[in-house]
C-alpha cells in the first residue's frame, strides 16, 4: 500500500521535475530573437531557431494532409465494412504492429525508398515518414470512436433513402465528430514531437529554407544537434526549443482531452 | 394452429403474400398474408419475439443492411413486388419511412435533421427547404417549441421532442407509408399521449404501420390489428373486432392478459 | 449515380485499409533485401552473435548493439514495472475518486512529452547526479554483487534504463489500470464482505485475476523501450563494446541508427545499419505480437 503510493509520488515526482529544469532552462533561453532568427555561430550570443520551428509546422501539416485521409478513410473500412470478419482482424492486428514499430525504422524504410532514389534528403521525405507513424493512430481512433455511433443513427438515415456513403458522411461522421477530432489532435501531438524518423529524412538545415524537395530543419532535430553540441549557447538554444517544443505538445494533449469530454454519443 | 385472417374493407396499400423471412438458418416470418389498407393505421401486437418488428422492417427491407437474410414471397407496394432484385432500395424507403423505437436526432441542427431526407431527394433551394421544413414540424406538432431555435443542436431536445422531430424528418419527405416501431417505448406518458394523437392524424393522409407492445395503444390508434405469434400472423381484423370479440383462442388470452 | 457514389467511397475506403497492410508488409520486405549485402557476408546469426564494428576495416556484427538492446530495456523493464503495478493500483483502488482523474492525466502528460526531451534532461540533469551520488553510493553498498561493481560513469546503461523506465511507466501503467478495471466488483465485495483489507484484496483478487493482462503491459512496454531511439542516444554513451557493469557505455540497435545512419560511406556500412533496423523490426515484432495476443485473447474471452 505504502510501495504503490510512493511508485505514484514518484512518478509525479520525476514529471514535476523534467518540466522544472525544462522551465528553468528553456525560459532563460528564450527571447524574441528565439522565435524571429537563424542560429548564430558557435560561441556568438543570440541567435534563434526560426528555420526549425517553420519546418516543424511546415513538415507536420503535409505530414497531416497525408494521414489524416488515410487514417480517417481505413478506420472507417474498419468500422463500416469490415467490422466483423478475418480482413478486419488483419488490418487491426497489423496497424498495431505498424503503430508500434520503432520510429527510427520508419525513417531508415523512407530513407530507402525516398531519399536514396531522390538523391537529396528532403522535408517532403520527412513528412511522408511522419504520415506513416500517424496513420495507425488515426485509424485506430476514428475505428474506435465510429462504433460509438449507434446503429439504430444509421437505420435511420437508411430509412431515409440515403445511400451508404452519405450515410458515413453526413451522418456517423457528424455523430463521432469530436472523437474524430480529438483522435486527429492526439495524432499530431504525437508526431510532432518525433525526432528519430527525421533524422535521415528531412534531416537539418542551417538556413532558411521553404523547398520541401530541400532538407528542412525542425525543432527536434535542432533539439539533437545543439544538445549533443560541445557549445553553450548551442546547448541552450535546444532547451529553449525543447520547452516551446514541450508546450506545443502539452497544449495539444490537453485541447485533445477537453474536445473528447464534449463528445456526443456513448 | 387456428387462424384468422380478415380482408380489409378499404383499398390496399401494401399487400404481403406468402411472406417467409429467415435470419441465417433461423425461420423468423412464416407464411405471412397480410392486407395493409391505404391511409388508414395498422396495428402489429403480439409478445416479444414475436416476429412484429422483423415483420415491419420487410417492409422497407431494413433487414437489408445485414447479411444473412433471406425472403420467399411477395410483398407488393401499389402491386408491384418490393422484393424483386431490381427494385431501387433508396427511393423505397423515400417512399416508406421509418421511425425507430429510440428517438435518432442526428448531431445536427434541428433544421438540417429534418431537411436531411429533402436535400437527398435533390432539393436545394433554400425557400422551399424552409417552408417544408416548416410543414413538417407542424404536422409533428414540434413548430412551436422550435421555430426560434432552428439551429441549435437536435441533441439539446428533450426525448419526446426528439421523438417528435425523427417523425417530422420522416414525414418531410412525403412518403407513402410511415413505419413506427415502438415509437412511445422510452417516452414519458405525456409526450407518448402527444405522439398517439400525431400517428393518427397522420394515419388519415398516409399509411402507417406501427408496432407496439401495448395493446391500450393499438386499441386507441390503430384501424386494423394483426396479433402475432411465434412469426405467424394468428388473427387479422378491424380492430373493433380484434378487441371486443376475437374469433381466435390465442388472440382473445392476448388481450385479456392471460399471457405476455 | 448513388451507386456509383457508394462503390467509390468503398473502393477509397479499402485501398486505405490496405495499404496499413501494405506498409507493414513492404518495410518488412524492404529491411530484408537492404541487409542483404551484410547478411551475405557475414550470415544471418553470425552476424549476430559477431562482435566487432569497425567501420575503419568495413567489419561489422551485431552482437554490441543487440545486448545493449536488452540489457537497457532489462533494466527499464526491472524498474518500470512494479512502479507501474504501483501507480495503477494507487490510481483505481487506493486514491480517492476526487483524485482520480487528476492522476491519471498527470501520469500521461509523462507520456506525452516528447522522447528527445527525457534525453536531453538524462544527459544534462540525470548524467551528474549519477555520475557523483548515485553510481558510487550503489558502488560502496552493492558493489559485491556481479555487474554493480566498478567505477561509476553517469552516461551508459543505468542512465539509459532509467530514463526509459520513466517513459514506459505511464504506458505500462494505463494497460494495467485497464484490466484492473475489468475485475468484477463481485469478486471484490465478496473478499471484502469477508473482512479482507485493502491491500489483501488487490494482492489476493485483483491481482491473481489480471496476471496475464499486468504481462501484456509489461511486453508492450518492453516493445516500447526496445525501439526507442532518442532518450537512448543521448545517454547511453554509445560504445561499441560488451559493458561488464550495468554503468558501463553501451550502444543499442536504434542509437547506432541514429548516429551512423547518414555518415555510412561503403555499402556494407550501410547495409549493416539496416541489418540492424531487420533484427530491431522482427524482435519488436514478435514482441508487440505477443503482447497483442494476450489483449486480444482477454478481450474475447474475459480476463
Amino acid at each position: 500500500m505504502t510501495l504503490s503510493s510512493m511508485s505514484a509520488l514518484v512518478s509525479i515526482f520525476f514529471l514535476l521535475w523534467i518540466l522544472k529544469d525544462l522551465v528553468v532552462r528553456g525560459i532563460a533561453a528564450i527571447n524574441w530573437d528565439f522565435f524571429t532568427h537563424l542560429p548564430a555561430p558557435p560561441g556568438e550570443e543570440g541567435g534563434g531557431i526560426r528555420h526549425a520551428i517553420y519546418g516543424t509546422l511546415v513538415i507536420t501539416a503535409m505530414a497531416s494532409a497525408i494521414a489524416i485521409p488515410v487514417g480517417l478513410l481505413a478506420g472507417t473500412y474498419l468500422s463500416e465494412y469490415a467490422r466483423h470478419g478475418r480482413f478486419g482482424l488483419v488490418v487491426r492486428f497489423l496497424s498495431d504492429i505498424l503503430l508500434s514499430v520503432p520510429s527510427i525504422i520508419v525513417g531508415t524504410f523512407v530513407y530507402a525508398i525516398m531519399v536514396r532514389p531522390m538523391g537529396t534528403f528532403s522535408a517532403l521525405s520527412g513528412a511522408v515518414a511522419l504520415a506513416i507513424i500517424m496513420i495507425p493512430v488515426i485509424l485506430k481512433t476514428t475505428d474506435e470512436v465510429l462504433r460509438l455511433v449507434p446503429d439504430v443513427v444509421r437505420e435511420a438515415a437508411y430509412a431515409l433513402g440515403a445511400p451508404r456513403w452519405v450515410v458515413i458522411t453526413k451522418v456517423v461522421y457528424r455523430g463521432a465528430i469530436t472523437g474524430i477530432m480529438t483522435g486527429i489532435i492526439l495524432a499530431v501531438a504525437r508526431i510532432i514531437g518525433e525526432t528519430a524518423p527525421l533524422l535521415f529524412t528531412s534531416f537539418s538545415n542551417n538556413f532558411w529554407e521553404t523547398n520541401i524537395l530541400r532538407p528542412m530543419a525542425t525543432m527536434t532535430v535542432v533539439i539533437f544537434n545543439y544538445a549533443m553540441s560541445p557549445y553553450e549557447n548551442w546547448q541552450s538554444i535546444a532547451w529553449g526549443a525543447s520547452f516551446v517544443l514541450t508546450v506545443f505538445v502539452l497544449v495539444l494533449n490537453l485541447l485533445g482531452r477537453f474536445l473528447f469530454r464534449g463528445r456526443k454519443y456513448g | 394452429m387456428d387462424k384468422y385472417i380478415a380482408r380489409v374493407m378499404d383499398p390496399v396499400k401494401v399487400e404481403i403474400r406468402h411472406l417467409n423471412f429467415y435470419y441465417g438458418k433461423f425461420h423468423a416470418l412464416k407464411d405471412i398474408n397480410l392486407q395493409i389498407a391505404e391511409k388508414r393505421v395498422t396495428a402489429l401486437i403480439g409478445p416479444s419475439g414475436c416476429g412484429k418488428t422483423t415483420l415491419l422492417r420487410t417492409i422497407n427491407r431494413m433487414h437489408d443492411l445485414y447479411p444473412g437474410n433471406r425472403y420467399e414471397g411477395e410483398i407488393l407496394l401499389d402491386g408491384k413486388n418490393i422484393l424483386d432484385r431490381k427494385t431501387d432500395l433508396m427511393e423505397l424507403r423515400q417512399r416508406v419511412g421509418m421511425v425507430f423505437q429510440k428517438p435518432t436526432p442526428f448531431n445536427a441542427s434541428i433544421f438540417d435533421n429534418v431537411a436531411f431526407g429533402l436535400r437527398l431527394k435533390g432539393i436545394r433551394d433554400r425557400r422551399e427547404l424552409e417552408a417544408r421544413v416548416e410543414r413538417a414540424l407542424r404536422d409533428a406538432a414540434l413548430w412551436d417549441e422550435v421555430k426560434d431555435k432552428l439551429k441549435e443542436n437536435a441533441l439539446s431536445l428533450s426525448g419526446g421532442q426528439q421523438q417528435r422531430l425523427s417523425i417530422a424528418r420522416a414525414i418531410a419527405v412525403e412518403p407513402e407509408v410511415l413505419l413506427f416501431d415502438e415509437p412511445t417505448s422510452a417516452l414519458d406518458p405525456v409526450s407518448t399521449a402527444k405522439i398517439e394523437e400525431l400517428i393518427r392524424s397522420l394515419g388519415r393522409t398516409m399509411t402507417v404501420v406501427i408496432v407496439t407492445h401495448n395493446m391500450q395503444q393499438a386499441a386507441r390508434v390503430s384501424d386494423y390489428t394483426a396479433f402475432m405469434y411465434f412469426g405467424e400472423i394468428i388473427e387479422f381484423n378491424s380492430t373493433d373486432i380484434i378487441f371486443t370479440r376475437p374469433k381466435i383462442k390465442l388472440t382473445e388470452d392476448y388481450i385479456t392478459g392471460r399471457f405476455g | 449515380m448513388k451507386r456509383i457514389g457508394d462503390r467509390i467511397f468503398k473502393s477509397v475506403a479499402f485501398l486505405s485499409a490496405l495499404l496499413v497492410v501494405l506498409l507493414v508488409v513492404i518495410i518488412g520486405v524492404l529491411l530484408y533485401m537492404e541487409s542483404r549485402a551484410a547478411m551475405d557476408r557475414f550470415g544471418f546469426l553470425g552476424f549476430i552473435f559477431r562482435d566487432v564494428w569497425n567501420p575503419v576495416e568495413d567489419e561489422f556484427g551485431g552482437l554490441f548493439a543487440v545486448v545493449g538492446t536488452l540489457l537497457s530495456s532489462a533494466i527499464a523493464i526491472v524498474i518500470a514495472t512494479p512502479v507501474s503495478i504501483g501507480v495503477a493500483i494507487f490510481i483505481t483502488e487506493l486514491s480517492p475518486s476526487s483524485l482520480r482523474g487528476l492522476l491519471s492525466a498527470i501520469i500521461e502528460l509523462l507520456a506525452a512529452i516528447p522522447s528527445i526531451i527525457y534525453g536531453m534532461w538524462g544527459l544534462f540533469v540525470l548524467a551528474p547526479i549519477l555520475r557523483h551520488s548515485v553510481e558510487p553510493w550503489m558502488i560502496e553498498h552493492f558493489g559485491f554483487i556481479p555487474f554493480l561493481g566498478g567505477k561509476p560513469y553517469g552516461i551508459g546503461l543505468l542512465n539509459a534504463g532509467i530514463v526509459l523506465s520513466i517513459m514506459i511507466i505511464p504506458y505500462i501503467s494505463s494497460i494495467v489500470r485497464e484490466v484492473f478495471s475489468l475485475v468484477p466488483d463481485v469478486m471484490k465485495e465478496a473478499a471484502y464482505a469477508v473482512g479482507a483489507t485493502r491491500w489483501e484484496v488487490v494482492r489476493n483478487v485483483v491481482i491473481p485475476y489480471t496476471r496475464s493482462g499486468i504481462m501484456a503491459g509489461v511486453i508492450l512496454g518492453l516493445g516500447r523501450a526496445l525501439g526507442e531511439t532518442m532518450a537512448v542516444t543521448f545517454v547511453i554513451g554509445n560504445a561499441y563494446r560488451i559493458p561488464s557493469t550495468i554503468y558501463e557505455p553501451s550502444i543499442t540497435i536504434a542509437s547506432s541508427l541514429a548516429n551512423e545512419f547518414t555518415e555510412a560511406t561503403s555499402t556494407l556500412h550501410l547495409s549493416s545499419l539496416f541489418f540492424l533496423a531487420f533484427v530491431l523490426f522482427l524482435i519488436t515484432f514478435v514482441v508487440m505480437s505477443l503482447g497483442r495476443l494476450i489483449i486480444m485473447r482477454m478481450q474475447r474471452h474475459g480476463v
